[in-house]
């Protein structure tokens, strides 16, 4: 009877566990096993290197720019993405009408596919395009949104901010949901009224939550590629080249298969830190046994 | 504060947002429609053509086979959606139900796929991708199986199928099990119906997720027949970047489906995204 149900068990997880296999667990080793491996001199025949390849990437000043930039941007998205759409949760869970339109068009970037969006934020970014326009109309000189190295990462965030708010208004939202009406009423009791209010009842409920959308956006923003694919190609100057980029020159046009896959170890430890945070810590009721 | 400045300050807000979050393809919207005549560079900006033309749309679908990549992005969606449903679903009613030996190395085994990114991992499963000859060089079929299969199952969808499970109470299950009902039949007949909403949220996200994804069809895509929707968009954006008239009418042209399938189904990514339930 064991032995049968032992045998079940394992085909349901059966053809699960085939995909996984081919498309996850090999190349997972595959990744870690290649970064050990120097590709540059002959592709079809690579010598062993130990750990050649991280220290090549340590001491190579475009990889720790690569890095530098992936944390710029991090910073430049994660605040923003935890406490904006947190606002506008709050906005809508009030008694307002209309709420559902509200939600539905905060929402719609997030359904189209970030290649349409970064065109068309290519298209207001462009030198005579609209938001150039909008800077000379209040007074202020013209910027090259994507062609000055200073400035670029800025506008490529705005574009990952652009397509995240929604997302993350809806997490906020079913989390408000959640704070029992009752501490409101405690809350009145006490006088406490408006802003306040929230700041001593709704903040300290949803901080869980608040953890939680700091770890997810932390997380999507050191794998951003396709925005900065579309709109810079990692440019002007390296300034928007973050370590997805790297990786992906490396492995794809370079073809330099050691140097890209010890990138991308490095790229999965930073990674790992902040899932394991989230899964063992802010998420650890879903995924217990 | 007065209730009535307040509420107004709130729509205010809020209606600035939504502005915002239109804008960007209002402002394309715009620009596809402007004629030859028209200066799409005009100082200043002019919202409403008045050189009013459909003549970009015909043009860029002449030019370019926009909806053979709608196919191609439908056939690719749906048949991600499909086998992750199956194989989630398979997966998911062991772990929530039985005990087994290795459950939980099975259980941490697909806990670990979270914690590692598809961009890590990408460059060996375009070299087995390739050993399988799952790229379109080989086949229109075995092209379009190398943009579905490695996304055919995922731990998210997995984790979100048993917590559904978990929820569906015991009892149920025992008396159909007196009833003298094998595993197989209630996991099909009695479990999966009983799921259904957490299926519905699954189709919905796997859907939009496999629709926008770039990355990945970018890298093994080389026959233009088998483009799918951002792979083609952004083919588009770099063949035309002199003429942004057509870009726009391209891209207009790419969002309508994604945007009818979002507005019939609206109640159901409300709630889902409400759910928290799959990360992008």
């Amino acid at each position: 009877m064991d032995t049968k149900k032992n045998l079940a068990a394992l085909l349901f997880l059966l053809p699960a566990f085939v995909v996984l296999t081919i498309f996850f667990f090999i190349p997972f080793f595959q990744t870690i096993y290649l970064s050990f491996f120097d590709y540059s001199k002959d592709i079809y025949s690579p010598d062993f290197v130990m750990f050649q390849n991280y220290i090549e990437l340590i001491k190579s000043p475009l990889f720790l720019k690569t890095i530098v930039n992936t944390f710029y941007f991090l910073i430049l998205c994660v605040p923003f993405l935890v406490i904006f759409p947190l606002f506008l949760a709050i906005l809508i869970n009030q008694n307002i009408k209309g709420k559902n339109i509200y939600k539905i068009i905060i929402y719609l970037p997030v359904v189209i596919s970030i290649v349409v969006v970064a065109i068309a934020f290519k298209w207001l970014y462009a030198p005579e395009g609209l938001l150039n326009f909008f800077m000379e109309s209040i007074g202020l000189s013209h910027i090259g949104w994507l062609s000055s190295p200073k400035v670029a990462m800025i506008s490529v965030a705005i574009v990952t901010i652009f397509k995240g708010v929604g997302y993350y208004m809806m997490i906020y939202l079913s989390a408000l949901m959640s704070v029992p009406k009752e501490l409101y009423d405690a809350a009145d009791v006490d006088g406490a009224v408006g802003f306040k209010k929230h700041m001593l009842v709704t903040i300290p409920h949803i901080m869980p939550m608040i953890a939680l959308v700091s770890t997810m956006s932390s997380i999507s923003a050191l794998k951003v590629f396709v925005e900065i694919y579309v709109m810079t190609h990692g440019g002007p100057l390296d300034s928007t080249k973050t370590i997805v980029y790297y990786i992906y020159e490396k492995a794809f046009e370079n073809l330099d298969l050691g140097i890209a896959s010890a990138g991308a170890v490095i790229l999965l430890i930073i990674v790992m830190a902040f899932s394991i945070l989230n899964i063992f810590v802010f998420e650890k009721d879903k995924y217990s046994i | 504060m007065k209730n009535k400045t307040k509420n107004f300050l709130i729509h205010l807000t809020l209606i600035t947002v939504c502005a915002l979050s239109l804008i960007p393809f209002l402002w394309l919207l715009s620009t596809a429609l402007k004629g030859r005549s028209e200066n799409i560079f005009a100082y200043p900006p002019v919202f409403i053509p008045h050189d009013f033309t459909l003549e970009n749309f015909k043009e860029v679908l002449r030019l370019v086979p926009i909806i053979r990549y709608v196919i191609n992005s439908f056939i690719v969606a749906s048949a991600t959606v499909i086998l992750n449903v199956i194989l989630s679903a398979l997966a998911a009613y062991p772990l929530a139900r039985m005990e087994f030996k290795g459950k939980k190395i099975a259980f941490f085994a697909i806990l670990a796929t979270i914690m590692v990114p598809f961009q890590t991992i990408m460059l060996p499963i375009y070299i087995i991708t390739l050993k399988l000859n799952l790229i379109d060089s080989y086949s229109t079929t075995m092209g379009y199986l190398g943009l579905i299969l490695p996304f055919a199952v995922n731990a998210f969808g997995i984790f979100l199928l048993r917590q559904a499970f978990l929820t569906i109470p015991r009892e149920i299950e025992q008396s159909a099990v007196i009833d003298g009902c094998n595993s197989l039949q209630i996991f099909y007949l009695l479990l999966l119906p009983m799921i259904k909403p957490s299926i519905a949220l699954l189709v919905i996200f796997t859907f939009i997720g496999s629709w926008g994804e770039f990355l990945w069809p970018s890298i093994v895509l080389t026959n233009e027949k088998l483009f799918t929707l951002p792979v083609g968009i952004n083919n588009l954006s770099s063949t035309f970047s002199a003429d942004y008239r057509l870009v726009a009418a391209g891209s207009i042209v790419s969002i309508i489906p994604i945007v009818v399938f979002f507005l019939a189904l609206q109640k159901y990514f409300i709630q889902g995204s409400q759910e928290g339930a799959l990360k992008g």
